[in-house]
Formats: C-alpha cells, structure tokens, sequence
C-alpha cells in the first residue's frame, strides 16, 4: 500500500517530534479549557445574582390593574354614574407600521365611521406612549365575533374588555355629576405634578367637570397589580401574583332623581338654573342647569362634529348656569339690604319713606332719576311693604344711604363675589362690586351713582343660582353659614359615612329680631295680597317665604359678543326667585333663575311653586333624617 | 476495503476491534448523542417531532461512522489529492452556480439533494495537508511550509467568499493544525503570529462584510445595542448566568422556553444546557469532551505512519476549535461565528461531517500496520 515515492525517513525521530507537538497542542487545549471554564464559572457562580435578575425581568412582568370607579347614587341609590361592561377595539399605534392600511383592513371586518377614526387620530396625538387607544367602543357582541375570528391578522389590535363610565340618565345631571373623558397630555401634568401618575397606570378616563372631577381621587381607587410570566413577544402566558385593586369610594347625593327630572321638565326651553339646597346643612337636592347636554358622549371621545354643535350653540349648554351663570341678583337680595339698614339703624321697622315712582341723588346738580318698577311709585312704604312690593325707590335711599362700602362687607358675608365652597370646580365667583374692585377692574374710582343701582341687585353687582341659594340659606338659618354640596356620603370599603357639612362663622347681628323682621316679609311677599309671589303660590298646601327679581340684561359674560339678531331676546328681563319652606321650620331653598323669561313674580315665582309642590307631594321633606350628620367642619380658613 | 493484519492479537480478537470500532471514543460519542437528543427538545420548544428528526441525523451520523470506520486509512492517503482537487471544483462551482440561503452561498444543488462542499473539505483538507507533509522528512522544510500555506489558503479563501466564516475557520486551522502537528518551526509560526497582527487592519477594511465587522463589534460590546444585534449575546449570557450552579431544570430554562434566546436549537444550544443544567453540568459535559480530545490525542500518537498521525491530530484539534468557537462565542468570549455546539446542535450536515471525522479516526485506531519498532 505504501508508496514508492516515500523517502526513508527517521521514524523514531518523527514519532517523538510528533508526540511533543501533541502534548504541546494538549497544554494548548488545556489551557483554552480552563480559560472557558473561567468564564463558565464568573458567568455562572460570580454572576448568578445580576443574571438571575436579568433573567427574571425577561420573563416577569408587572401588570397594573385599573380599579373599578366608584360609583355616584342619588338620595335613593338610583345610579347617576356608574360602570357598563363593553368591548372596545383598541390599538396600540407604537405595533402598527401602516395606521391607515391596518384601519382601512379593520374597515373591511367591522365598520368604523369616519367620525371615529377621526377621534381616534386626534386621540392618539395626546396619549401615553405604548397604552392602547380605542378605536371603537361597545362593540356588539356580533362585532366582537368578527374580529376575534381575524385577530391573528393583526398585532397590535385587541379586542379588550373593559368597564366604560355611563350615566343612565343622560343629560339629566350633567353639569352636576359631570363626566369622565380620556386622559390627556394636560390631566398627566396634573397626575404627575400631584404625585399620582403611578396609581393611573392602567386607567384610561378621568374626570372632566363636576363631581367626577372633584372627587376624582376618591372615586377613582387604587391601582393592584399583577406578576404575569411573558414570551419574548411579551405574551402574558400566566399569572404569577396578584395584587388586587381597591375599587373607588361610591359618593351619595342627597339629589333626587324624580325631583330633577321633573326640574328639567318644568324649565323646558327656558335657559336659566334650578336650585334646591336643605337649607339645615346645605345638601343640593337639585341641582339643574338648562340647557344641558348628555355627558355619555364624552366618555369615548367626542367627535369633532358633536363637540362643535356643543361647544357652538349660542346657548352654551356646557356652562353650568348654578354655579357659573353670573346673573344680577336683582331684586332677590334686598332681604339682606333691608337687614343690614336695620342693623346699622338707619331705618326701623316702622320707618317709612315717599316714593313718587323716582329717586334721585340728593344734593347734587346732575339730576338723574332712578326709576321704580312702577312708574307711578308706591306713595308710602315701610319695610315689610319693599319687599313685599319690591320697591325699588325705597333701596335706592337705603344703598345711598348706606354706602358702597358696608353694602360690599355685608354682601360678602352672605357669601356674594366669592367661591360657596360647592363641590365642583366649575364655579364662578361673580362680582361683589366694592371701590377696590372697581379700581382694579375699571381703574376707576367709586362714583355715588354707582350705589344706587347696587341697591336692587343691579349695576356691578352679579351673583350665581348657587350663592342666592346660600345666601337665603343664611337668611333662613339665622345668621348661620353653611356651604353648599352635591356630596353627602360616601360608601368605602363597604361602609356607608355621611360627609360633614361645612361651616362658616356666622353672622351675629346687634339684634335677633331683625332676623324675623326680614323673614316675616318673606312670608308676606308669598302669602299677602299685594306679595309679588302672591299669586304663583296661591292655594299652596304648604307654608313658604320668598322674594322675586326681575332683571334687565344684554347677555350672561361681560365678554359676551353683541349679536344683532339675538337682541330682541336678550333684551328681555331675567327673571329670579328665591324662596324657603315651610316658613315656620325651613327645611328646603330653592332659587330659580331664568335667562330672559320677563319677570320673576310671573315667570320664576311659578317654577318654583311647581319644585316645592313636588318637594312636598313626593314626600321628600321628611326623607332627609340629619340626626346622624357628622358634627360640621369649621371651613373659614379654606372657604375659595 | 482492505483489512490489513494488526500485530496485536489480543487486541485483535476483541469483537470491537474487528468492526474498527474504539470503544472509549464510541462511548463518549453515544454520551453526547444522547445528550443531545434530550436538549434539542428542550431548546426547540419540547417539540417531539425536532427531537424524533435529530435522532434520525444522529442515527444517520453513526451510520456513516461505521462505514467510514471500515475503509482503511491508506484508501484516503492514496485518494487525497484527488478528493481535494474535486473538493476545490465544487467550491469554485458553489460560488459559480450555487443557491443563496440567508445571504451566503454555500448550497450546491445537485437535483436530489443540497449538500455544502465546505463540509467535504473540513474533511479532505487535513487528509490533504497529511499526505503533503507525510511525504517528506519532518518537519517540513521552509519550501514545504509556504507550499502549505498555499494548500490551506485555496479552501479558506474559497469558502470565506461565500461567505462563510466559521466553516473557512475551521477548515483553515485543521490544515494549520496539520502543520504544526508535523513540526512547523516555532520561528516560522511566531513570524505568521507577527504578520497575522499586521494583516488584520487590511483584513477589517478590505476583506470583511459590513455584517462581519458588525458581529466583532458587537462582540467587544453587545451591551452597545441590547435590542439589536448585541440581543443574541445579552440573552445568551443571561440564560447562562442564570443557570447558576445547579441549573434551573430539565425543560425549565425561561431564556429558552420564552424564547428569549436566539437560534436556542442550533448554534446557541450551549446556552441551553447551561441555563438547565447550571455549571455542574456544563463541568460533566466539557469532561466528555476533554475525553473525546484526549482518546483522539492518544489515537493519533499511536498512529504508526506520518500521515495517519497527523491525519488523526488534525481532525481532533479541529474537533476542539469547534467547540472552543462555539461555547466561547454563547459566552461571550468571542465575535459571534456561525459554529455549532459538536455532536449537540440540531443540524444535519455538521453531524455527518464530524461522525466521519471520527469514523477516520476509528479507522485509524484499529488499522495498524506491522512495523519493525
């Protein structure tokens, strides 16, 4: 076999110069070997910690979960607010290449509007990074099937059940309840500058306006968790631990439900505000602002298109006329005028003036006339008859009189040009004209004719429903202050808590019984023959006190734009009433206030009638039982 | 098929040693085999029918340590120019004619079946270089030396054109293996060290592939780009690291059964084991292969003929560098080089290839001509 050509060659000599090479090459080996074992052993038992770690953040994944939201009940646990189950299709836009071909390819299994991709897109531009988005929302169960059946067609497109907000009764409670919309870049400032970004990991919505906004901390609970075991392609394949969520704190309103239906009935094209408020510890038992609009609209976005005819009306229906519409009070505070003439002494309750149907400033050279109501004057009036008659000649000498200076004092211990503390952000202060408002409004100073017609509730002087219901509240409890609040209770953890009323110092007069001097002519101005709310309460099973108001106006903003084709409307009177009953023990305020209706004897006087009627009929007046109310919290530092 | 009169009768009347099969190295073989079934399902994702299919390779591979076992080692010394001259057509014609698979032309197509010719010449060029060498007195004279480098430089460049990396590693350092086996002088080797250093700025701005550059530069720091081609390393390393002494378990390593690691059945198959079967077992299994290395070490110094010897040495210093490439690259030790694990990883053709690399150094081992000594 060997062949020829083969030199002869030293064999042993080769053997040996072959052998050494081997072990040369074997040390060789041994040593590459140690050097992996080396590695092998840093890797393995040097490192083990850092890459077990490693190895457990691959794999381990800690999932927030969203709690349930609580829900808001009416005095009867009717749900206002509550949470619906429904199937969304929502996308993560972070997993989608194309977003127009991946929409137009859902297009061809489900159908999605135009109107929701254009809320979708909007959506997305002011979202969490990596969160999903829905695209649409309460998806048939027919539409679940569909897609389920091409899921695997796309990644990053889920179906995800979810709970969604809604609110059962629509645009009923709107402006009160508020509603919940999706989280935005500005709600993640806010989030994150308070500290609770973390706690909203996997929440999608958040309140808006109203008590859904107020209360938003309690309502919305705390975030659990879950250790879920993932792939690489960061699919959950099982659950490892759970840190379950703790669902939100249900809120009680003392509103009932029937009582605002019917509100809403009674106001009917009427724009204005109607408010009733337990007079004993400020509960708002309605709460309506009209018009209104329905907040489950908002819940999953809102398209351009509906958000524009909302946002667009001439009629606002977003402002909640309770607490923002700024209003003259008009005639409804001269109660409080007339108290405060008493208080100081400058009139008694006897005291009476001549009204011939005009004032005018005494001692001056301009001679503007201040015109009464009724232009032919009321000849003879004491105090029970200006209220009772509303005359005006009568507080045009008292404001004169008492100038604008303790007008402006006594008017913000009733609580006007400032917040009443209600619980919804939405709130406007109005204006409490004073000299150093004016100074700072107008640059100006405080001109005498400035006073008079502050005198009946006109000039500067504006006030919301809200502060005319807390400032008869005062009238009606004497001098005590309660704020008013949607808020009553609140279920946590299963338990039910009534929620403390809010007190202020109260106003102590230099005698009680001009308290019952104001109130009597209340009474009077319901239940005497020449009373301005006389007649809408004619016949009423139920004793109650009052005081109309009529007011002229352009418009409700002092910004508002000057629209030709509206003047005519506009140019009508508001017409206000506050009242109180029954007049022996109060237990209820209501304020009505109409937006260009004419006067509030004839137009406002009988909207309130209608509520009390149903206040009483409904046998709503014993329902409140306020034995057990928390002992009230003292708010005089926090009151704005 | 020549059987050829050994001197040693005792030897020769074990039943083994007639069929040419060296036990101590066929019980090593069998050891890995076997491992490598039970890793394959693990790693591909306890799928039965993977672990079926690389049995039947394995069985496969055995089969063709068998036969190649039977062939006497002269047939290939007689044969070896011819089978490397054919080895070098095919490259030439897999370059010319052959099919693309993942950016590389390795595949000749021949109608039946593809086959890679780069693993014939993991095989002929050693036998080659053996030949070559055997010829003349050891150590090689200088003009001998350069005209193996010549020899060794013909494949390598060939199937580094492809371009295939690992394969023209391996292949190049069995012929350098040969070399050194058959005594290149120390003096030559440490001017190649020197002139290897000075070509390697020429290598990386001439010769390499954007993706080669990629993979070294990854390898001097993955953590650079941990989601993108530094990825493999990181999860490699975590599987592990993770492993830790005793391992997480048989089927229960979570970098490879959550898929976190790349390539988990082929060529990072190491990174399995060890996740599963913590250091301990990566301990027991370099043990076997420190066992294969030394038997095929022992193999090749009992070899009575130049060519066998240095035949046998080539191919079991090869069988190291596998497995050194392999496991430094999953540890992070090296760029990473498309190696498999030997005899573990699932994968046909390096199976075969190898299992006739042993066959020859069966042959070898049983096939010992009667010399005055």
């Amino acid at each position: 076999m060997r062949r020829d050509s083969y030199h002869i060659q030293d064999h042993s000599a080769e053997s040996n110069l072959f052998a050494q090479r081997a072990v040369i090459s074997l040390f060789f080996i041994g040593s590459l070997m140690l050097l992996l074992i080396g590695n092998l052993f840093y890797l393995q038992i040097s490192s083990y910690n850092s890459y077990q770690t490693r190895s457990n953040e691959n794999r381990i994944k800690v999932q927030p979960i969203q709690p349930n939201r609580g829900v808001i009940k009416d005095i009867n646990g009717k749900i206002l607010a509550g949470n619906e189950p429904t199937f969304s299709l929502e996308i993560i836009p972070e997993q989608i290449a194309d977003m127009d071909k991946t929409l137009a390819e859902i297009g061809e299994i489900i159908q999605i509007s135009d109107e929701q991709i254009e809320v979708f897109k909007r959506a997305i531009k002011y979202r969490r990074r990596f969160k999903g988005m829905p695209l649409k929302s309460k998806l048939t169960d027919k539409e679940v099937a569909l897609f389920s059946v091409h899921q695997h067609r796309f990644s990053g497109v889920s179906i995800e059940a979810r709970l969604a907000r809604h609110y059962p009764f629509g645009d009923y409670f709107t402006h009160g309840v508020g509603y919940v919309g999706k989280i935005n870049k500005k709600d993640l400032q806010r989030l994150d500058d308070t500290g609770q970004l973390k706690n909203y990991a996997a929440t999608r919505s958040i309140g808006k306006i109203g008590i859904e906004r107020y209360y938003e901390s309690q309502l919305h609970g705390i975030t659990g968790s879950q250790e879920v075991e993932v792939n690489h392609r960061s699919r959950v394949l099982r659950q490892l631990s759970v840190t379950s969520p703790i669902t939100g704190t249900d809120l009680h309103l003392a509103i009932d439900v029937d009582l605002q239906i019917k509100a809403k009935e009674i106001m009917g094209d009427n724009m204005g505000a109607i408010i009733a408020m337990d007079s004993r510890d400020g509960a708002l038992l309605t709460f309506y602002s009209n018009p209104t609009y329905d907040p489950n609209l908002f819940v999953n976005g809102i398209s351009q298109n509906e958000y524009s005819k909302i946002i667009g009306s001439k009629d606002k229906p977003m402002l909640n006329r309770v607490t923002q519409g700024q209003y003259p009070p008009a005639s409804t505070i001269k109660p409080q005028l007339a108290l405060l003439a008493l208080d100081k002494g400058l009139i008694t309750k006897d005291t009476t003036i001549w009204d011939p149907g005009y004032w005018r400033i005494p001692n001056i050279e301009v001679q503007r006339r201040f015109r009464d109501w009724k232009p032919q004057g009321h000849g003879h009036v004491d105090l029970l008859t200006s209220i009772k008659q509303s005359c005006d000649i009568f507080y045009y000498d008292l404001a004169y009189r008492l100038g604008i200076d303790n007008i402006s004092e006594f008017g913000s211990k009733f609580g006007f040009g400032d917040y009443t503390g209600v619980d919804v952000f939405e709130e406007s202060t109005a204006i409490m004209p004073s000299r150093a408002w004016k100074k700072a409004r107008f640059k100006e100073v405080w001109y005498k004719g400035d006073t008079i017609s502050i005198g009946i509730g006109q000039g500067y002087w504006t006030a919301t429903p809200v502060q005319l219901a807390m400032s008869t509240a005062i009238l009606v409890n004497r001098g005590k202050i309660v704020e008013p609040r949607l808020v009553t209770g609140i279920t946590k953890n299963g338990v039910y808590q009534a929620t403390a009323t809010k007190h202020r110092n109260p106003i102590v007069l230099k005698n009680d019984k001009h308290w019952d001097i104001i109130l009597d002519a209340m009474y009077q101005t319901v239940t005497a023959s020449d009373g301005t709310a006389r007649k809408a309460f004619e016949d009423a099973v139920y004793s109650s006190a009052g005081k109309t108001g009529t007011a002229q106006l352009f418009g409700l903003d002092e910004d508002e734009e000057y629209n030709v084709e509206d003047v005519a409307e506009r140019y009508r009177d508001n017409a206000m009433y506050v009242g109180f009953a029954p007049y022996e023990s109060p237990s209820i305020v209501i304020v009505v206030a109409l937006e260009n209706a004419g006067g509030g004897g004839s137009h406002a006087a009988p909207i309130a009638r209608k509520i009390l009627d149903l206040y009483f009929g409904l046998g709503l007046a014993g329902k409140r039982d306020l034995t057990n109310t928390i002992p009230p919290v003292d708010t005089n530092n926090d009151n704005g | 098929m020549t059987m050829v009169k050994t001197e040693n009768e005792r030897r020769r009347s074990s039943m083994w040693f007639r069929f040419h099969v060296d036990v101590p190295l066929m019980l090593a073989i069998l050891t890995l085999m076997l491992l490598s079934v039970f890793v394959v399902y693990s790693a591909g994702g306890q799928n039965i029918n993977m672990a079926i299919r690389q049995m039947f390779r394995l069985g496969l591979g055995l089969g063709v340590l068998l036969i190649v076992a039977q062939i006497s080692p002269f047939f290939y010394q007689r044969w070896a120019p011819h089978i490397f001259v054919v080895g070098v057509i095919l490259l030439i014609s897999v370059l010319l004619f052959g099919d693309m698979g993942k950016g590389a032309q390795r595949w000749l197509n021949l109608g039946i079946t593809k086959f890679q010719p780069s693993e014939i010449m993991k095989l002929s060029l050693p036998m080659m270089m053996a030949w070559f060498l055997s010829k003349y007195t050891l150590p090689p004279s200088t003009k001998n030396t350069f005209f193996s480098f010549c020899i060794i430089a013909i494949p390598t460049l060939l199937i580094a054109k492809q371009p295939d990396l690992g394969t023209s590693l391996l292949v190049a350092s069995s012929g350098f293996f040969a070399l050194f086996l058959a005594g290149l002088r120390f003096r030559i080797l440490f001017g190649l060290i020197a002139m290897f250093a000075a070509f390697l700025p020429i290598l990386w701005f001439y010769l390499m592939h954007p993706y080669q550059k990629q993979r070294v530069l990854t390898f001097l720091n993955p953590e650079s780009d941990p989601l993108g081609s530094g990825y493999h390393i990181i999860q490699s390393k975590i599987a592990i690291g993770s492993g830790g002494f005793q391992g997480k378990g048989w089927l229960q390593g979570t970098q490879s059964q959550l898929e976190f690691l790349p390539e988990r059945h082929t060529d990072f198959i190491f990174s399995v084991f060890s996740e599963e079967f913590g250091f301990i077992g990566v301990l027991l299994l370099l043990a076997v292969y420190a066992f294969i290395i030394m038997r095929g070490t022992v193999i090749a110094i009992r070899a009575q003929e130049g060519f066998t010897k240095i035949l046998a040495g080539s191919l079991t210093l090869t069988f190291f560098v596998y497995l050194f490439v392999n496991i430094g690259m999953v540890s992070g030790l090296m760029p990473v080089v498309g190696v498999p694990l030997p005899l573990v990883s699932y994968g046909g053709t390096s199976i075969v290839t190898l299992m006739a690399s042993f066959g020859i150094l069966m042959a070898i081992a049983t096939n010992k001509r009667l010399l005055a000594a």
